[in-house]
């Protein structure tokens, strides 16, 4: 069994550049916060953030490509890991722009703590994807999800915000508990945490695969990754959260958190734990299935748009799923496909619903939704693309999404999943056109009045999208990548 | 230079955005920006057009073909598609005109559109949304974008046909060109599916145009007569011939520089184009192609017989269009390719000079009935009358246009509708009765437009009192364009004067590489082929003495050929001649019958009328074609969907669906109620996820 040793490892500044510059601006935002006077300076935080992230977003194009393991293969550096560095980034990016003119109703939110916080939340999502080591893992989830339970609580003067930051706190906890068991009861059958000497171990010991002490692991990672990605039965937090946390921040955790933990889930899976594929399908096809067909039902019954959105996301889990449970490398390039088309469809719908957000609350009743279309004709245009993509009608990113997913549960021989996942995309499309008759078929009800957005919002909700019709209707571009980076992915 | 093709389509869509998005504002402010944008537009992607075009010329015949990939498109499976471009003398012909003509009409549009409030940038936004599309359509080098080209011009005009939508006539307008459309396009893109396909099973998957025509050999000729029909089908709607032309009469509700622009010049022509474009694959199929000369000489036909009759101005060039199209597939049908694009190209000069000609009368017209407050219909010729002082520009062009449509010698039509009347003769592929068919066409052609021409620039004026000193001269912005395109009208014939008048039919040779491998060249070679194997199989046998043989005998078979060649251009020669000069009789003896009756002795249509009140009212009423239809398929269709919304619909799916619907939301609030909101709850909900995992995985452990 190997000994942990404590091994000063040579310093690789580019495996992790992105997430350096990421931590850099972090510290540097929470300085000049403290120095700056309370609800002073508006948005120079927010634009310093802003900078961060653009300039993280820039290294990370640049260094796509490079393979290397990096500090004893705790961070693998390949073509996988730059895709989520790529969602990550584009994903701060956007809640960044969100929260500079939602922040301006909330003042709340207005200080270096919450766009630190948001910052390191984005270095622990792109480690959990260059991370080559199950404790890398943990550390990365950990530092994600601490920073994401103090921002869903951020609203400290409304007791629903605390409740939810406090039910995901609670919850989180219990979940990360199972993982690290989990990975305890791996390391105890492997002797290794190392992703790839894991594999190995097992090639060279295929009597060790089929004990129960690597199989209950599997369960219990199962169990931590299943929370953080809103897998059912482990979803019941999702809605409460969603509907809790600020606005600005419920697309970030919809989106971000679920790269991060289905980057990690196929790193574990298919890296360290390939051998075991065949038995975990059965149950992983049943759980997919649950997923998607719960998520949709349930959102069929939603009047809170925010809840609506939870119940979504639950069913977007379902259908990552399915490219999961396929299992080859088209179902992998297929879910980080979807991860970024989700990314800029959620983000782009989250910020027009935060878009809504003034003094002293927020319109999140689908009524409050009604005639606004014709209102404010550029807002409901916004959200018709990004409920159209949701729903998977094409020539939204929505639509391709599913489709490459979907097409790799079929040449796997998942048909029948495949066939349920088509039936559920018709389910939802009816809360997801449900908005847009809404908005565009129903008279002013109540008197809702959106403050001027101001541009940083505007140009978010343009490049979201741009980002879905250009998924849409030119995908070769990043499924091209996404193919790349499943094919360059560090084994 | 050629990399740079993009530009061409690049400029209408980046106006197309401005305009649709920021329109409604602009126009608030200033509404010269809004045409100024469009207008620019086209004109940049005009000149674009031009250059490549000149820098082609400069090259080799042989080598006038560049292919360009913009960007992947769709990739997925055994389909691999490109937006990519091609520039060869087809497309640089069609893009060149497209542009061109196009920019003159939005030219036009400044001064027909100059009302419209409120909408005038939508006009303009479909117009450059128009020309995107249709630049695609003839830059593509593949079938798909060539398609989606064909849906793009295909919506911008319903849009445009419905586009004063307010009014009922105009909106059922727009639907019925969207339906007839519809069954177009099924056909259209079940052939390409189906030569997709058949191509496949010899593995060549490929719609690129270049790759479909040097693989094309490999499907059988049934195949491909199946392909070719199918792709007719598309034609026949799109191109309005008969039975799918019906939609492009009533099409002419859209406004005037739109039926010039995409109901007469652009769009109707693009299944002439796109024939044309698959000229090696029609080459194929003789049966395919006798079946488009023959739709094509009976629509040229029939059309013109309704548009002798007609008193709307826009339907008597409307009928006119389809029965000029008709002449243009009667062309490609009888294998004489380069002359229907010629007669696309001179038509789309003259027939869009008619429309603007039309629309300038019609401005005027509207003005003069809208100071007396009348509310007489502007576009019946009956209202019209002595407009020849009142409007001489719209006058003079207008007369240089009917001119060139009737085929007087030395106007532009004359050239290309005279090739297509000879090939219709002479072609291997032709038939004497399709030439008097179209001969006897061309006489109605001349009648109708002149008795157009005399109804409305001469006699005595009609319109009702008052009216008359009102009209005038429409601005310069619509009366430039008609100068332009009267020029382009009366000498874009001399870009193909045939052999027989001295001429050396440039146009011809210069879409040579395109035509290149025509249905005689391909005989050709497979005549070589065949010769060569004979040659051999001689050899082996005879030996030397049957080689020698053989040789002597060859020679000999030369001679003879050349001889006999000689021989049959003279005699050609003199047909030719012969032809030429009986059509032009007859269209004169159409002018001449035109004048009689409209200007000398003008009581006679009203007594041929009430002579004969059946035929009259046959073709007054369009042969109860739309009534036909009306009995045969829509009623039928009716009275079926009736049923099945009733019986089936109704009953049993809505039955169904409610049932479905009522029992997922009622599994939907059970769920909700279980989402009680206690973390304890949640957490007991994991827990038990947990065991259910923890057990299934120690099954399969233990297993």
């Amino acid at each position: 069994m190997e000994m942990l040793e404590f091994v000063v490892p040579a310093l690789n500044v580019k495996a992790i550049l992105p997430q350096a510059i990421l931590s850099l601006t972090a510290l540097t935002v929470l300085l000049v916060g403290v120095s700056s006077p309370h609800n002073k300076k508006t948005s120079s935080l927010g634009y310093l953030s802003l900078v961060g992230v653009v300039v993280a977003l820039i290294s990370t194009l640049m260094i796509n490509g490079a393979r290397e393991s990096a500090y004893n293969g705790m961070v693998l550096m390949d073509g996988f890991s730059s895709f989520i560095t790529l969602i990550v980034c584009i994903v701060t990016l956007l809640t960044i722009l969100s929260s500079i003119n939602y922040q301006r109703f909330f003042p709340r939110l207005n200080c270096g703590e919450y766009y630190c916080l948001l910052l390191f939340a984005a270095v622990g999502m792109s480690f959990m994807g260059s991370a080559g080591n199950l404790l890398m893992i943990f550390l990365a989830l950990e530092t994600m999800s601490i920073s994401i339970y103090v921002l869903a609580g951020f609203k400290s003067d409304e007791a629903q915000s605390i409740e939810s930051a406090m039910k995901y706190f609670l919850l989180g906890a219990f979940a990360s508990g199972f993982l690290l068991f989990g990975f305890a009861l791996v390391y105890g059958c492997t002797g290794t945490m190392d992703l790839v000497k894991i594999s190995a171990f097992l090639t060279a010991h295929p009597e060790v695969i089929h004990s129960k002490m690597l199989m209950g692991g599997v369960a219990l990672m199962t169990v931590g990754f299943g929370f953080k990605v809103a897998m059912f039965p482990f979803h019941m937090w999702t809605p409460d959260v969603y509907e809790g946390a600020p606005t600005s921040i419920t697309g970030f955790m919809a989106t971000g958190v679920k790269a991060a933990a289905f980057a990690a889930l196929l790193r574990v899976f298919f890296v360290a734990l390939g051998h075991l594929q065949a038995d975990w399908t059965g149950i992983m096809w049943l759980l997919a299935f649950l997923t998607m067909t719960i998520g949709n039902v349930v959102a069929l019954s939603q009047t809170n748009i925010k809840r609506m959105l939870a119940y979504s996301s639950i069913a977007h889990a379902g259908y990552l799923l399915v490219g999961f449970v396929a299992g080859s490398k088209l179902g992998q390039s297929g879910i980080l496909f979807y991860l970024l088309s989700y990314a800029f469809t959620n983000l782009g719908a989250f910020g027009v619903i935060a878009l809504l957000g003034r003094d002293g609350g927020e319109y999140t009743s689908l009524d409050d939704f009604a005639g606004l279309g014709f209102k404010y004709p550029l807002m409901g245009l916004a959200m018709a693309v990004f409920m159209f993509s949701m729903a998977g009608i094409p020539p939204a990113s929505g639509f391709m999404g599913k489709f490459y997913l979907f097409s790799s549960a079929m040449k796997a021989g998942f048909i029948w999943l495949a066939i349920f996942g088509v039936i559920n995309s018709v389910i939802s499309l009816y809360y997801y056109l449900r908005v847009v008759v809404v908005m565009y078929f129903k008279e002013v009800e109540r008197d809702v009045v959106m403050p001027k957005p101001s541009a940083a919002v505007v140009v978010g909700l343009v490049i979201a999208a741009i980002g879905v019709l250009q998924m849409g209707i030119f995908p070769s571009y990043f499924w091209d990548m996404a193919r790349q980076s499943v094919q360059a992915m560090l084994m | 230079m050629f990399d740079k093709v993009w530009l061409i389509p690049i400029f209408p869509i980046i106006g197309v955005l401005i305009n649709g998005l920021l329109g409604r504002r602009i126009e608030n402010i200033n509404k010269s920006i809004i045409h100024w944008i469009a207008c620019g537009a086209v004109a940049l992607s005009f000149i674009v057009t031009c250059i490549l075009f000149f820098q082609m010329l400069g090259l080799p015949a042989d080598q006038r073909l560049y292919e360009f990939t913009w960007f992947d498109w769709i990739s997925g499976g055994v389909l691999h598609t490109y937006v990519a471009y091609q520039i060869d003398p087809l497309s640089m012909l069609m893009c060149l005109f497209v542009t061109g003509v196009g920019f003159l009409i939005h030219v036009y549009s400044i001064g027909y559109m100059e009302t419209e409030e409120g909408r005038y940038y939508r006009f303009f936004t479909y117009l450059n949304l128009f020309m995107f599309s249709m630049i695609n359509l003839v830059l593509a080098n593949n079938y798909l974008l060539l398609f989606l080209g064909w849906e793009g011009v295909g919506l911008c005009s319903y849009l445009l046909i419905g586009f004063w939508f307010s009014e009922e006539a105009n909106a059922i307008a727009g639907k019925k060109a969207f339906i007839t459309n519809r069954i177009g396009d099924f056909g259209f893109i079940i052939g390409l599916l189906l030569l997709y396909t058949s191509l496949g099973e010899h593995g060549i998957w490929t719609l690129r145009f270049s790759e479909v025509f040097t693989h094309v050999h490999l499907l059988s000729p049934q195949v491909a007569t199946a392909i070719c029909l199918l792709l007719f089908v598309g034609c026949t709607a799109k191109s309005a011939q008969i039975p799918l032309y019906v939609w492009l009469p009533d099409a002419m509700a859209g406004p005037t520089p739109v039926s010039a622009l995409i109901h007469a010049a652009t769009m109707v022509t693009s299944g002439v184009y796109m024939i044309a474009r698959s000229n090696i694959l029609y080459s194929m199929s003789p049966f395919a192609m006798g079946v488009v000369a023959t739709f094509g000489a009976l629509t040229a036909l029939f059309a013109a017989s309704i548009g002798l009759v007609q008193n709307d101005i826009k339907k008597v060039l409307a009928y006119s269009t389809v029965s000029q199209l008709g002449y243009m597939f009667l062309g490609l049908g009888v294998g004489a390719y380069a002359a229907g694009m010629f007669h696309v190209l001179t038509h789309a000069f003259f027939k869009a000079l008619l429309f603007l000609g039309a629309g300038s009368v019609i401005h005027s017209m509207h003005h003069g009935l809208h100071k007396i407050h009348s509310h007489v219909d502007a576009q019946d010729m009956r209202n019209m009358g002595g407009l020849k002082s009142k409007t001489p520009i719209t006058y003079v062009t207008f007369l240089i246009a009917t001119l060139a449509i009737s085929g007087i010698p030395g106007f532009s039509g004359f050239f290309s509708k005279d090739e297509i009347l000879w090939q219709a003769y002479s072609s291997p592929h032709g038939h004497f009765i399709l030439w008097l068919i179209g001969a006897v066409a061309a006489g109605m052609t001349a009648f109708y437009m002149f008795r157009l021409v005399f109804m409305t620039f001469f006699n005595e004026c009609r319109a009702p009192e008052g009216a008359e000193e009102h009209l005038h001269e429409s601005p310069k912005t619509m009366t430039v364009p008609l100068m332009v395109l009267a020029f382009l009208a009366a000498v874009g014939g001399y870009l193909g004067v045939p052999h027989a008048l001295g001429g050396s039919n440039r146009f011809e040779r210069y879409l040579e590489p395109v035509m290149g491998l025509g249905p005689e060249k391909l005989l050709h070679k497979a005549g070589g082929a065949v010769a060569q194997g004979a040659h051999a199989a001689a050899e082996a046998v005879h030996g030397a003495v049957g080689h020698a043989a053989a040789a002597v005998h060859e020679a000999g078979m030369g001679h003879m050929a050349e001889a006999a060649h000689h021989a049959a251009e003279h005699g050609s020669m003199f047909a030719e001649y012969l032809l030429m000069g009986i059509s032009v009789a007859i269209a004169l003896v159409g002018i001449f019958l035109a004048y009689t009756m409209y200007i000398k002795k003008r009581d006679i249509p009203e007594k041929l009328a009430n002579s004969y009140p059946f035929l009259y009212r046959l073709l007054l009423n369009k042969w109860y074609v739309d009534e036909l239809y009306e009995l045969t398929v829509i009623k039928p269709l009716h009275g079926f969907s009736v049923l099945l919304w009733k019986g089936v619909d109704v009953a049993i799916v809505d039955g169904i669906v409610n049932g479905v619907a009522r029992i997922i939301g009622w599994f939907s609030g059970v769920i909700r109620y279980i989402q009680s909101g206690y973390v304890q709850s949640y957490a007991v909900s994991v827990v038990l996820g947990t065991v259910v995992l923890l057990v299934y995985y120690i099954i399969k452990a233990i297993s």
